[in-house]
């Protein structure tokens, strides 16, 4: 059986030299299909002596089996050529523009901002209390020991509802701060609340909006002390404003629901247009605060001799003009797309104290 | 509040610079507005002599000067008419900025016509330091060469602005404000002793009150043959200083005594009362003209002052013309009196009179103060105006507090957390003015007159804690609450952060807008009660509480149009108001989109439509976890929802969860919005409570074996049937096996006849256990039989 070798020689140049899928399937057939030579030379072992099947059976599989695989491959190969030709004349422009979306949204950057409050506050144990916007006299004033005809509540340039003759008129609420009393009334201490919300103040010009935002705090547990809300707001502004260090001071004021009263300052420096927390030779006032009045507790039903706590509050609008330097109050409110846009914030950013506020 | 810094050294002796003054301020709790220091403005500037002034070579109207200056000898060129040899000016340095040309001078000597000029000689208009036309400031020639302009100028005091709180009307005088300062530290408090004066002759005024709820008491006392001329110029200077035009001494002189110790007083022009001076409340029917020129009704309510000629003056708010004194007053009658706080507010306030009495009366005057006062009136106009003066005449007598404050010690550390020792306490109370009676555990305090804020423990709290200043207080951080931090989120707070954060991921901006729009415009949208009406709107366009949000984010979308971003997407996440009781606030979640036509090259995009709303509201639903599915969808309820193309969600016949769709073309044409308008308010109030587990366990995976098996399905049903109806029969044939059955096409029009539509869905079939042909044929039995029996639909061939 010289011709094998023969044979695979042959077969093999004939399937390398296959330049299509046609021509190599021609090549198979004429070797490996019913009639091919290859097929002749098995169909032949069977007329042969068991000595001689013995040494020619294994080299005839032993053709078969390379002449087969060689077409296979072979057959890869053109097919793999085939195919690149085929894509060359696939293109695509694919500097056109894609279907459009709807542009990137945005979050208001007040919201943002009150988010980061919660998370921060959270983190120390204060859970979120809501109440109304249109509010009665008692719980805005009264019950926060602002005495009637006190010219502290003109301070407030209160927005008054309609009332029918004899009534007291309801109000907006000019601070969060009546959301103390519903809590102080509904539930027993220990609380630490956080009190987010829209109030109103009957005063438009380039600093102030006749409504934004506020966020209230409250404490009211045994031996809570005014070092308590210093060190607990000192915690927040660093949180807040995510800077290393924040130089902070209290100094003496007068609200009329809190006894002793502070205002906190922090330290900043303008530069330009934006404002820069944390250093600097100026102070910014940022927020109200004091230890809860006796009067308050004692309108709510709580012994201010067994509990006592601090309460303080801050303007959320102003806080984020501070932090994120939006130069005015008045586009929050105006729904302008581009500002959104500029100071907005993307839905996927969550603010954590772990993670980053911003 | 403004003073002086010299005003104050005459309640305190200190050497305190004013950077001290202005931290023991900020310190005792005097919060400092702004402070205006003429020795900084004017710094550069300094007194020079002039030795020389000659002609300039080549100019007529300047001369050229050898100027003696704290730099040295130099030669400057002059314009001034007045400048000559031997003169006493002020000199600028090159460089120096001059406040009232709003420039600076060279640094470098210039040459003026050639003649070069090293410097300036200033007039005090230039130095925004007064009104001289003349020329350069001519001092007087014993000012000493190098005094600094301030101090020849006589402006060197500073002017300190701060807020008086309205615990403290005691600070509305310069002596309240020494006191406090003496306190915290800047100095001792001097005292003021003021001297009676003895009057030569019966007061010819007779003083009656009749009404001594509204006022109690009332000191009064005459000064005849007055010269009523300018007051002298230390008082003039003063009140200037702290922004009061100087009138004339007799109105200086109450002035004066107001502002140094809160203490107002009225001057009556003696020659013009008739009769009797009665201090009584209004009746009706009785006019005021008052100082301002104005008429004010008088009401039954108010306090006034009347002669026999009637009312003459609003009792401790303003006084009357008829009785003001003039330039001519020889004869004045003083009243030194007090007035109820509450009623003068009252009164202030129903006459809109901003008096500076007002301001002083309704925030309390030190009741004391009434005889004192009237005293230092007295001395003042004798002093400065002559003329003899009368005996007091005294009516009423208001008696000291009575009751005391009771102060535990121990309360300064249990609210403050500051450790003080009672000698401090004592001393700053003391100097504060109290009385005090040590018990041990209880000091039993008198506060002084003119405190109306001390009524318990805590308040003296502040006393101490606020002069021992706080920056002593410790800084400690909350412990952790007792059982650990827990999550703080309420259910609403986590629904309105996912549905902002899905919208703001599908494009839309986020907007904050007014709680309140005009009421013709809330009134499109919904109930619009009186209750929910401000009376004193900002604007009379933001008068009632909005009912919907809609309409500011319709607003909002056209405002964004004209700014050229027309199709710009919003939502707003906010209150809406039903009515003015504390459960009447609802949170909603609005969206709002004017549709944009766009093009593209692959084909136009579908804009903006109800069903895009439908999709953005069914997503922020599913992020909710209350699938959209669940919700009936019915005609809308409100009426600002186009009738056909706008839908209500509802759970159940009652509650109504959300609208959706194309916004009432009228409603947007009212409010001025081009049409057509899409979105959604969610009512997130609405949406049923999520049951709390008790787990946070997930159930375990059931996944199915078997793949599912789609049947697609047409059937021929009345046009006006809605979808949803062919959906919910269809699945109703076998709710176990049937787990979707989506539509995919609704046709109208060749083929179908007439009132007709063609409605095909897809049924997807998940199998429990395997199911042969025929299982699956009954079942598609079963649903051609539940569509045709619900909704006659007839299954096309």
């Amino acid at each position: 059986m010289s011709d094998i070798v023969t044979i695979e020689n042959e077969a093999l140049a004939a399937i390398a030299g296959a330049g299509d899928l046609e021509a190599l399937d021609a090549v198979r057939v004429a070797e490996l299909g019913k009639k091919g030579r290859v097929s002749g030379l098995m169909g032949a072992l069977g007329k042969m002596s068991p000595e001689e099947r013995q040494e020619n059976g294994p080299k005839l599989n032993a053709l078969k089996t390379r002449v087969d695989e060689a077409v296979k491959a072979r057959k890869a190969e053109l097919e793999a050529e085939a195919l690149e030709r085929q894509l060359v004349t696939e293109t695509l422009d694919l500097t056109l523009p894609p279907v459009p979306g709807p542009k990137a949204g945005a979050l208001h950057p007040v919201m943002q901002v009150f988010e980061e409050i919660a998370a921060i506050f959270g983190d120390m144990g204060f859970s979120v209390a809501e109440g109304p916007d249109v509010e009665d006299d008692w719980h805005n004033f009264t019950a926060l020991n602002f005495p009637e005809g006190h010219p502290a509540r003109e301070t407030h340039d209160t927005f008054f509802m309609k009332a029918a003759e004899g009534d007291t008129p309801k109000v907006l609420r000019t601070h969060t701060s009546p959301v103390q009393i519903r809590t102080m009334m509904d539930q027993k201490p220990p609380i630490r609340i956080l009190v987010p919300g829209r109030v109103y103040r009957n005063d438009w010009d380039a600093t102030h909006t006749p409504m934004f935002h506020q966020v209230e705090g409250l404490v009211i547990e045994k031996g809570t002390h005014m070092g308590h809300l210093k060190g607990c707001l000192i915690d927040f502004v660093r949180a807040f404003f995510e800077v290393d260090s924040v130089e902070a001071r209290f100094r003496p004021h007068f609200f009329p629901f809190t006894e002793p009263s502070a205002e906190m300052d922090v330290k900043y420096t303008r530069k330009g247009e934006t404002i820069e927390i944390g250093a600097g030779d100026s102070w910014m006032e940022i927020l109200g605060s004091g230890m809860v009045h006796p009067n308050v507790l004692r309108n709510c039903g709580i012994d201010p001799n067994e509990y006592q706590g601090f309460a303080f509050g801050m303007g959320v609008d102003r806080l984020a003009m501070l932090k994120y330097g939006m130069p005015d109050l008045r586009p929050y409110f105006e729904a302008d797309p581009q500002w959104t846009r500029h100071y907005g914030f993307a839905p996927w950013s969550t603010p954590s104290v772990s993670g980053g506020l911003s | 509040m403004k003073f002086t810094l010299s005003w104050l050294s005459d309640h305190i002796a200190s050497k305190a610079p004013l950077d001290e003054i202005l931290a023991l301020m900020l310190k005792a709790g005097l919060e400092v507005e702004d402070v205006h220091d003429p020795r900084e403005a004017l710094k550069a500037f300094s007194v020079c002599k002039v030795i020389e002034a000659e002609p300039h070579p080549d100019a007529d109207k300047l001369r050229v000067c050898k100027v003696e200056t704290v730099d040295g000898l130099k030669q400057i060129v002059c314009g001034a008419p007045n400048a000559r040899a031997g003169m006493t000016a002020i000199y600028a340095p090159l460089g120096a900025f001059i406040p009232g040309l709003d420039f600076a001078l060279d640094k470098k000597p210039r040459a003026i016509r050639g003649v070069e000029s090293q410097g300036m000689m200033c007039s005090t208009k230039e130095l925004n330091a007064g009104e001289d036309h003349d020329g350069i400031a001519d001092l007087d020639a014993s000012i000493p060469l190098g005094t600094s302009a301030a101090e020849a100028l006589g402006l060197a005091d500073p002017v300190i602005d701060f807020e008086v709180t309205p615990n403290r009307p005691d600070w509305l005088g310069v002596q309240g404000i020494a006191r406090d300062l003496a306190a915290a530290g800047a100095g001792r408090f001097i005292p003021s002793d003021v001297k009676k004066v003895s009057g030569s002759f019966d007061c010819p005024i007779e003083i009656k009150l009749e009404a001594p709820e509204a006022c109690p008491m009332f000191a009064g006392a005459m000064v005849r043959g007055v010269t009523n001329g300018p007051s002298p110029d230390w008082m003039q200077q003063r009140l200037k200083a702290v922004g009061v035009q100087p009138r004339s001494l007799l109105v200086d002189v109450t002035n004066f005594i107001s502002l140094d110790r809160a203490r107002p007083l009225h001057a009556y022009d003696a020659a013009k009362l008739e009769g009797v001076v009665t201090a009584r409340l209004g009746k009706k029917g009785e006019k005021l003209v008052a100082i301002d020129g104005k008429t004010y009704t008088i009401t039954e309510e108010m306090c006034v002052i009347a002669d026999e000629s009637g009312v003459i003056g609003l009792g401790g708010v303003m006084g009357g013309e008829s009785t003001a004194v003039y330039a001519e007053t020889t004869d004045v009658f003083i009243e030194s009196a007090w007035f109820d706080p509450l009623r003068t507010a009252r009164t202030g306030r129903a006459t809109g009179i901003h008096s500076d009495a007002r301001y002083r009366f309704e925030r309390g005057v030190d009741p004391q103060s009434c005889v004192d006062g009237l005293n230092l009136a007295l001395a003042l106009i004798l002093e400065y105006g002559g003329g003899t003066v009368s005996k007091a005449n005294v009516a009423g007598l208001i008696p000291a507090r009575a009751d005391k404050v009771t102060f535990y010690p121990a309360d300064v550390e249990r609210l403050t957390g500051l450790t003080v020792k009672n000698a401090d306490m004592r001393r700053i109370l003391k100097d504060l003015e109290f009385n005090i009676e040590d018990a041990g555990d209880a000091w039993y305090l008198m506060p002084p007159s003119f405190r109306f804020d001390m009524e318990q423990s805590a308040d003296i709290v502040e006393e101490i804690a606020r002069m021992v200043g706080f920056d002593q207080l410790p800084t400690t951080s909350l412990p952790v609450p007792e059982g650990g931090i827990r999550a703080i989120t309420t259910p609403m707070q986590a629904r309105v952060r996912t549905a902002r954060r899905v919208l703001a991921s599908r494009g839309f901006l986020e907007a904050v807008t007014w709680s309140f729009m005009s009421k013709a415009n809330a009134a499109l949208f919904g109930k619009t009660p009186d209750s929910l009406t401000v009376a004193n709107p900002v604007a009379s366009d933001l008068n009632q509480m909005r009912p919907s949000i809609l309409g500011n984010l319709a607003s909002a979308a056209q405002r964004a149009a004209n700014r050229g971003e027309a199709g710009a997407r919003f939502f707003e996440a906010g209150p809406i108001y039903l009515d003015d009781g504390p459960n009447d606030q609802r949170t909603v979640v609005a969206a709002l989109v004017r549709p944009l036509n766009e093009r593209h090259w692959q084909g136009a995009p579908k804009p903006y439509d109800s069903y895009a709303a439908k999709a953005d509201l069914f997503a922020v639903l599913e992020a909710l976890g209350q699938p959209g599915e669940r919700f009936q969808v019915t005609a809308p309820v409100q009426p600002h929802w186009h009738p056909g193309q706008a839908a209500a969600l509802k759970l159940g016949p009652k509650v109504t969860v959300a609208h959706f769709g194309a916004l009432h073309p009228g409603v947007l044409k009212q409010l001025g919005v081009e049409g057509p308008a899409f979105g959604f308010e969610l009512n997130l109030n609405a949406l049923p409570l999520m049951k709390t587990k008790t787990t946070k366990t997930k159930s375990v995976l059931e996944r199915s074996e078997l793949t599912p098996i789609r049947r697609d399905l047409a059937f021929l049903v009345d046009e006006k049937v809605p979808a949803a109806d062919i959906v919910r029969h269809a699945q109703g044939a076998d709710k176990q096996l049937i787990s979707q059955v989506e539509v995919f096409d609704v046709y109208q029009g060749k083929g179908v006849p007439e009132d007709q539509k063609s409605v095909a869905f897809e049924v997807t079939i998940q199998p429990k256990e395997k199911l042969k042909d025929e299982d699956i044929q009954a079942l598609m039995d079963k649903i051609v039989a539940a569509v045709a029996k619900g909704c006659k639909g007839v299954l096309r061939g």
